[in-house]
Formats: C-alpha cells, sequence, structure tokens
C-alpha cells in the first residue's frame, strides 16, 4: 500500500477515532490485539519472559549458595540442624497442594466457570496464608535464638532460655494478616447484609484465607513446641557440645570429631592450637562424624555460621516476597472471576497468574532439601 | 475502569476538534493527564525522549565539570572527595539514566510497532509503568545525588561500597528499580516483535533495527535479573549485614564483581545493539542502496548477544582469578570482535557504489564508523592478558569505553534522532546546522578521548583528581575538546529545538527510506495505521522517487497505479 492510499484511508475514518473499539472488538480484547489468539500468545509468551528473569534473579542467590557452601560446607551441616525440617515439609506440602488447586483454577476458568475459579483461587490463597503463618513461626523463633544474618548472629549456647508466651517478632508477623482478618470479615459480614453475591464470593474466600495464616501460626507453634524436645534438643545439644568444646580448650570435641580419621592426623590432635585451624579438615570429617553432630566449634559463628543463616533469609525471604505477591495476583485474579469475567475465548490472566504460582512452589522445592535436608 | 486513558474514553474529546485537518498523535488530545496517563508507545516514546535527554545534559555537566578540574594539576575547584562523588554521578547517570534507556527506550519505543506496522506495543500499560519506574529509579538518584556523597564509582564495588557513609541502599534501590523498567521494555519489545508482526513480515523481512533491539531485549531480560539481586544482596549487606560479600564475614568481595559484570558487561551490548540496529538504517537508507549482507547483520547481532554473556570476566584480570579462568575469558572476549566486525565491513560495503546524501544522520553514521571501530580495537588490548595488566584502571581505559559507548551509542543516537525526528515531531530541522553539530561533535569527541590513550598507556590512573605535571598538556587538550564536544551537542540541540518552531512541515518520507514507518504521516495519526500496511523488502528502494513538490520521497507513480505489491 503506497503513502498516499494510508493518508487517504487515513483522513477519510477520521471522523470515528475510535477503529480500535468497533463492533467485533469485545471488551476483554485489548484494542491493538487483532484476535483472542493473538491476545493469548502475547501474554503467554510475556509471562515465559518474566518467569525467566525470576529464574534469574534467584539464580544469583543459588549461586552464592553453591559457592559459600562448596568452600565451607561444615558451616552447611552444622547450621541446618537449626532448621526445623517438620515445618519445612509441612510448608512444601501446603505449596504442592496449591499447585494442584491452582491447576484446577485454570481449568476452571477454560470452561467458563468462574465459581470454580472463585474456590480455587481461593483454596490457593489460603494455602498461601498458611504457607506464611508457618514461615513467621519458624522465623520469629530463629530470631529468638539469635540465628540471623552474619552481622547480628548470636553464638548458639547449650540451653537457650525457653521463651513463654508468644515470641513478640511472631506478634509483629501477625499485626497486618490481623487486620486483614478483622477487615475482610467486616467486609463479608456487609456483603450478607447487603446480599451482594459478588461481594461474598471476593470477600469470603479472603477471610478464610486470612484466617488460615492463623491455621498456620497454630500450626507451626505446635510442632515447634513438640520438636523442642527432640530436634531442636539436639541441633542445641552439638551447638552446646561445640561451645563447651571451645571452652575446654577445645581438646575433646575436637578429638571425638576426628577419632575416626586419627590416623589421617595425628599431629593435628595433638597440638591445642589445631581447633583454631581446623575448620577445613573438620568438613572431610563432617561426614564421619555425622551420626552424633558435633562439629567444629569453629562453624558456631557470626563469620560462619552467620553467613549460612545470611543466605537462608536472603532466599527464603525473597521467597516469601515472591507469596505475598502471588497472593496479590491471585486476589486479582479472584475479583475478576467473581464478576464472572472469564470464559472459553478469555482466560489468559488465570493461566498466566497459575504459571507464576508454579514457580513460586517450584523454587521452594529447590529451596527445602538445599536448607533443611543437610546431614 | 482505571485511570488509564484509553482510546475510547478520549472519544469526546476528539468530537469537539474533529474539523481540525490532520490530528496526529501530537494533537489528538491534550492537557497534561493525556499524557500522562497515555498509553499510546509513540507518546511514552517521546515523554522517555525529554526524561533521557535531561539525564544527558545533567550527565553532560558533570562531565565538563570534572574534565575542568581536571585543567590543572592540582587542586581546583573540589575537593579529592567531592571529585570522587562526581565522577560516581556522572558514570551513574550517563549509563543508568541516559545510555541504557537511551535507544530502546526513547527511540525503540516509538519506532517498533510503527516499523511493525503495529498498533502498539504487546502490552500498553507495562509499557507506562516502564515509564514510571524509570522516573522513581531517577528520583531514588536525585536522592543520592542532593543528599551528596556517593562515591563508589557507578559500579559500587564492595568492599568499599559496604562500609562508605554515602547514600548506596538509595542509589542501589533506584539501579534496582531501573533494571525492572529495562527489563519490562525488553519483554515487551520481544513479545511485541514475536507475535504482531504483519502478515507477510517474516523474521527475515524485518528491518535491521529490529534485529537489533530484539537481541537487546533477550539480553535486558536475561542480564538485568542478576543486576537487580546483586543490587539487593549489597543493599542488604548494608542493611541486615548478611556479609556475603564482605571478608570479615568469610563473604567475598570479588564475588560482587562476578555478580555485578554478569550484568553489566551484556549491558555494554545493551547498549550499542541498538545503536548498531540505527547505524544499519542510516547506512542503508541514504546511500540509497540496499543493505549489503542482510541476514549476516541479522546474526550477528543475536551473535553478539551470546557471547556478550561469555566474557563479564575481563573486568577481574587484575581482581584475582585462576590463570586458566582468564585465558578463557580472555579468548572469548576476543570473539565478540568477529560479529562487530561483520557489521562494519557490511557497513562500509552497503556504502560502496551506493548514492550517498551527506545529510545529518549520515554525517553521524560516518562519524560512528569512525569511533566505534577505535573504540572496538582498543577494547582488544584490554582483552588480552598481558597488555591488560599494564593498562587496567589507567585512562586507556576510560578512552576506550568512551569511545564505544559515546562514540558509538550516542553518536548512533544523535543520528538515529536527526533520523526520525522529522518523523516523530513532524518538522524538518536546519540541515546545515546539523552537519555542523555532526562536525563539531566529531572533532570535539576526538580532542577529548585520543590524548586520554596517550595518558592511559603512559600509566595515569583513572579516578584522580589530581595528576603528575607530565600528564598537564594531554590533559588540557582533553578538556578543550569536552568543551567543544559540549558546543557541538548545544548546536545540535539547537538546530532541533529550534525546528521545533521554524522548521518547515516533515513529509511522511523526507529521507527515501521504506521501512513502514516512512509509510505512515509524519507525525504518525495515532493508531499509525489504518489496517496492516503491505509488507515486502524493506531495503528495496527502486520504487521510490523524489518529488520536488512534497520535498520527500513518494512512489514512482506508475507502481501506485499498478497496486504497488511487490
Amino acid at each position: 500500500m503506497s503513502a498516499t492510499e494510508l493518508d487517504a484511508s487515513h483522513n477519510h475514518s477520521h471522523g470515528h477515532d475510535d477503529h480500535g473499539h468497533d463492533h467485533d472488538h469485545p471488551a476483554w480484547l485489548a484494542h491493538h490485539f487483532d484476535d483472542a489468539e493473538q491476545q493469548f500468545d502475547s501474554g503467554k509468551l510475556g509471562i515465559w519472559l518474566f518467569l525467566i528473569t525470576e529464574v534469574l534473579f534467584f539464580s544469583g542467590m543459588f549461586c552464592a549458595y553453591a559457592m559459600y557452601r562448596s568452600l565451607h560446607p561444615e558451616i552447611w551441616t552444622f547450621s541446618s540442624q537449626f532448621l526445623n525440617e517438620t515445618l519445612g515439609a509441612i510448608n512444601t506440602g501446603v505449596l504442592l497442594f496449591s499447585s494442584l488447586t491452582m491447576a484446577w483454577a485454570v481449568r476452571c476458568a477454560m470452561l467458563g466457570q468462574n465459581r470454580g475459579v472463585v474456590a480455587c483461587t481461593g483454596m490457593t490463597i489460603a494455602c498461601a496464608a498458611i504457607f506464611l503463618g508457618v514461615k513467621a513461626v519458624e522465623y520469629s523463633h530463629k530470631i529468638d535464638l539469635g540465628l540471623l544474618p552474619a552481622g547480628f548472629y548470636v553464638p548458639q549456647v547449650a540451653h537457650p532460655e525457653h521463651h513463654e508466651g508468644l515470641s513478640k517478632w511472631l506478634i509483629y508477623f501477625m499485626i497486618v494478616p490481623g487486620l486483614l482478618l478483622v477487615v475482610l470479615t467486616a467486609w463479608y459480614g456487609q456483603a450478607v447484609a447487603t446480599a451482594n453475591a459478588v461481594q461474598k464470593q471476593i470477600a469470603g474466600p479472603l477471610s478464610v484465607s486470612a484466617l488460615c495464616f492463623f491455621l498456620g501460626v497454630g500450626l507451626g507453634l505446635y510442632l515447634e513446641s513438640g520438636e523442642a524436645a527432640e530436634h531442636g534438643d539436639k541441633a542445641h545439644a552439638a551447638a552446646a557440645d561445640s561451645h563447651d568444646a571451645a571452652h575446654a580448650e577445645g581438646d575433646h570435641a575436637h578429638e571425638e570429631a576426628h577419632a575416626s580419621d586419627a590416623a589421617h592426623e595425628p599431629k593435628d590432635a595433638a597440638t591445642p592450637a589445631a581447633t583454631e585451624s581446623a575448620s577445613t579438615d573438620s568438613h572431610a570429617d563432617a561426614s564421619h562424624a555425622a551420626d552424633n553432630e558435633i562439629i567444629s566449634p569453629d562453624v558456631n559463628k557470626p563469620n560462619a555460621a552467620g553467613l549460612f543463616f545470611s543466605i537462608y533469609y536472603c532466599m527464603t525471604g525473597v521467597h516469601a516476597i515472591h507469596i505475598i505477591a502471588g497472593i496479590l495476583v491471585l486476589t486479582w485474579v479472584l475479583v475478576k472471576a467473581a464478576q464472572g469475567q472469564f470464559h472459553s475465548e478469555y482466560f489468559g490472566p488465570v493461566d498466566y497468574v497459575g504459571l507464576y504460582w508454579h514457580l513460586v512452589d517450584f523454587i521452594w522445592i529447590y529451596l527445602f532439601p538445599l536448607l533443611y535436608l543437610i546431614t | 475502569m482505571s485511570a488509564v486513558v484509553t482510546p475510547g474514553s478520549v472519544q469526546t474529546a476528539e468530537h469537539s476538534q474533529s474539523h481540525r485537518p490532520d490530528p496526529n498523535y501530537l494533537t489528538h488530545t491534550k492537557g497534561f493527564l493525556s499524557w500522562a496517563l497515555t498509553l499510546d508507545h509513540k507518546r511514552i516514546g517521546l515523554m522517555y525522549l525529554v526524561g533521557i535527554l535531561t539525564s544527558f545534559l545533567l550527565g553532560g555537566i558533570l562531565a565538563l565539570l570534572l574534565r575542568a578540574e581536571l585543567f590543572f594539576p592540582g587542586e581546583q575547584m573540589f575537593s579529592n572527595d567531592g571529585y570522587n562523588q562526581l565522577f560516581t554521578l556522572h558514570g551513574a547517570v550517563m549509563v543508568f539514566l541516559f545510555i541504557i534507556p537511551s535507544v530502546p527506550a526513547a527511540l525503540g519505543n516509538f519506532l517498533v510497532p510503527v516499523m511493525l506496522g503495529a498498533k502498539d506495543v504487546a502490552f500498553p500499560r507495562l509499557n507506562l509503568s516502564s515509564f514510571y519506574l524509570w522516573l522513581a529509579g531517577t528520583a531514588f538518584f536525585l536522592v543520592a545525588l542532593f543528599s551528596t556523597g556517593l562515591d563508589t564509582g557507578w559500579t559500587f564495588y564492595t568492599p568499599y561500597s559496604t562500609l562508605t557513609q554515602g547514600p548506596v541502599v538509595a542509589a542501589t534501590m533506584g539501579v534496582f528499580i531501573l533494571g525492572f523498567s529495562s527489563i519490562f521494555t525488553g519483554l515487551n519489545f520481544i513479545v511485541t516483535i514475536n507475535t504482531m508482526r504483519p502478515p507477510g513480515m517474516t523474521w527475515f523481512r524485518m528491518p535491521l533495527f529490529l534485529w537489533a533491539t530484539y537481541a537487546t531485549s533477550i539480553i535486558q531480560v536475561l542480564a538485568t535479573p542478576v543486576l537487580g539481586i546483586t543490587v539487593l544482596l549489597l543493599a542488604a549487606e548494608r542493611v541486615l549485614k548478611i556479609g556475603i560479600f564482605d571478608p570479615a564475614y568469610n563473604g567475598d568481595p570479588v564475588a560482587f564483581q562476578h555478580f555485578f559484570w554478569f550484568y553489566s558487561h551484556p549491558a555494554v551490548y545493551i547498549m550499542i545493539l541498538p545503536a548498531m540496529g540505527i547505524i544499519s538504517e542510516l547506512m542503508s537508507v541514504h546511500s540509497h542502496k540496499a543493505i549489503f549482507g542482510y541476514r549476516m547483520i541479522a546474526y550477528s547481532s543475536v551473535a553478539i548477544a551470546l557471547f556478550g554473556f561469555l566474557v563479564w570476566g575481563h573486568h577481574m584480570f587484575t581482581s584475582g582469578m585462576a590463570e586458566v579462568t582468564t585465558i578463557i575469558f580472555s579468548a572469548l572476549t576476543f570473539t565478540v570482535s568477529i560479529p562487530s566486525a561483520i557489521k562494519v565491513f557490511n557497513w562500509l560495503f552497503t556504502m560502496y557504489q551506493g548514492t550517498v546524501s551527506m545529510v545529518t544522520p549520515m554525517c553521524y553514521a560516518l562519524a560512528f564508523l569512525f569511533l566505534f571501530t577505535i573504540g572496538g580495537l582498543t577494547g582488544l588490548f584490554l582483552g588480552s592478558l598481558s597488555t591488560d595488566r599494564h593498562l587496567h584502571d589507567t585512562y586507556f581505559v576510560v578512552a576506550h569505553f568512551h569511545y564505544v559507548m559515546m562514540g558509538g551509542t550516542l553518536i548512533a543516537f544523535l543520528g538515529g534522532l536527526f533520523h526520525w525526528w522529522p518523523k516523530m515531531i513532524g518538522k524538518m530541522y536546519n540541515e546545515l546546522g546539523g552537519q555542523i553539530s555532526a562536525l563539531v561533535v566529531f572533532i570535539g569527541f576526538n580532542l577529548t578521548f585520543l590524548p586520554q590513550f596517550v595518558m592511559g598507556s603512559r600509566g595515569m590512573p583513572r579516578r584522580y583528581a589530581q595528576y603528575d605535571k607530565e600528564f598537564e598538556f594531554l590533559h588540557q587538550l582533553s578538556t578543550v575538546g569536552a568543551f567543544v564536544l559540549g558546543m557541538g551537542l548545544f548546536i545540535a540541540a539547537g538546530v532541533l529545538l529550534s525546528s521545533l518552531f521554524r522548521g518547515r512541515k516533515a513529509p511522511a518520507n523526507p529521507w527515501g527510506g521504506d521501512t513502514l514507518e516512512w509509510h505512515c504521516e509524519s507525525p504518525p495519526p495515532f493508531y499509525n495505521f489504518l489496517r496492516p500496511p503491505v509488507v515486502k523488502d524493506p531495503y528495496d528502494y527502486s520504487r521510490l522517487v523524489y518529488d520536488n513538490r512534497v520535498g520527500g520521497y513518494v512512489e514512482r507513480p506508475e507502481d501506485r497505479a499498478s497496486g504497488s505489491h511487490k
């Protein structure tokens, strides 16, 4: 087509400038797309590219993890004992279940079953809330014990003070969800009072989700206290041993750690200064000494175990931020579904949010074994 | 709905002025909000243009202050600390606020959909939010600027950046936000180019500017997130004391350099690739001859994007790396020169036997050829291990990357700006003024940076406010050159600005280009094209003739009559 022809036809149609919104262009199709397929493909490609950027975003931390773990494996074996595997496993299960409900939501959207989308995204948000509740218990427990990033790390002692009542950090973590619970429940009450069906569909699942945060907190607290006798004490026993050992000039712990390998390093065991320099050797022995979990006291320090917790907080923290972002976009989908917007030609947003949610789960699937399951 | 202005909601405003002959994207709605909330890629591109040119002015003034300080060896206007802050802000403003968004965000936003014959980019809202992210990032930088004290260099190397008192967290948050602006722009372009090409535009019928933009976007999407996490970790290092870059906590400061350059080296190609795309267009259009080696130029763009990810280690030859690693990085560095050289030779052969019109954009394109070649070849000295040991952190490095970033990207950006200015604004500028600006910029640029190669090879270290007496003459040459360069840029600005008021109306096709943007009016109407235009070889000029009445190129009458299909 020539320039002049274009001009001519252009001048022609200037009476109505909304030719992007002409009659065969439904409201759900953006003005610059030709058809539903083009719009869907664009969105799909866009979200996949975004997921790639997310993977690369996390990759920086995975690199840091790989680098420091390979340099100091003994730090990882020592510090990982302080993470509660049961809580991690429960959160893994919760997220896996949420992926199922998410996939189900996408299917419902494809079939145009908006009520199904509401139910499924509601369940997904509830799972996310449980996850965050459990995470809040984990974080607050660690903060109380001084299991903090390198600069704030407090070396662990044999018998940590047991906190009575709720940790103040847990209370801080509960402020926002608590407010949300109150507001959402009130909003739901209003919806019931005014018989507003759409508002009910939105406020109902959201208030249940806010409640689920506290369910997660309760679950976390229950398991944390049950574990404390068994797992936590084991970890602290290890810490205690290393701690005591440090006070007892390191001889006892060191000999025990090296007992199985004594033949290799008789000189080390004999010299009193060896404990200080043993960190490189001891990780070679760590696997042997794994049963009794006694590790060089060198590790129980800000510049050692603290580094692990730095990486732990960075990775799980950024992941938790992604969970929160996921809750926000899932809420957006929920609202759209409650308004009945999805049908077989327009279900892109559910699909895209679903992909994002699966990625967030997927990253946790890596984080769990990499951080919690180290022996 | 949201407060965003959609085409439908401006309809009422439209009717009131429908008697006007030719509303275009600049005039079809009025008022501040119609710009601030626009989803039109052309307006967003123009807003970016204003933003980045303002940043460039700021960065340029900082540069002139630096050069003025260096006119004499001793301390002049600034203390050593003040000088550190100046060069940090100069670098950070130029890199993050100007060069990286310059071509993709400003020219790219305007051109990509028009060149595709599309109405808009794939995600117009995301596009607008990119712009506001850019503004937010800029605000963080301005905080760092006015709280004075960011003195880490634009690279934020640890451990200094974790110890210094300056507003590092504000600046890193600025970088983080700007990174997302850049990611979203890249993502948008990839999707747009993939899904919104009109019928008939196969990958190998795309204008080369789009190939270059596509390659750039790939880098933006793949590399920028790593910068995001790096600066986030740096901020966490300062706020939460995570210590992973701090030797006191068993962390490794060189790890920061690896993380940083894993982004920032590909970022160099974010800067230069779109510039190469511009030059491909300029060379072909102003030589009135089909581009030589279309496919090789297209492939070489992608090759540069991919190789660009494998060479970051060459910034750390002297920071402590395994010897074998340095050798591998050095070898990979050399491979990047191959696709770059392919492009340069293809541009030369495009001019060969062409009808070269020495209009302003072409003057800049020729300047680019010289400057980029010098910049590229001096990179080889820095990429080889033995010479880099001597030249590392000297003025040689400074001169090298200014030749690439400024002599390459900035010059190409100016060329592109002069080339598409009539399309964007609808006004022709003073041709002679434009040519003079190109000449002055070229002379000033070489006068500024050629002496720096000499200084660097004689051992003048970078980032020093004071220097030995023996370098005085070369430094003075460089400073004089910088002011000549500044003058050239002011002439260019004057030429463009005066065209707003005095320029004659631009024809649809002033240069004789045949990519799709020359098929719509200057400036384009709101929706660019009414129906998808017919696509053919973008570099076939045989159907165009100059028409004196229009002052631009039109299709030959016989072609027009025969329906213009090819």
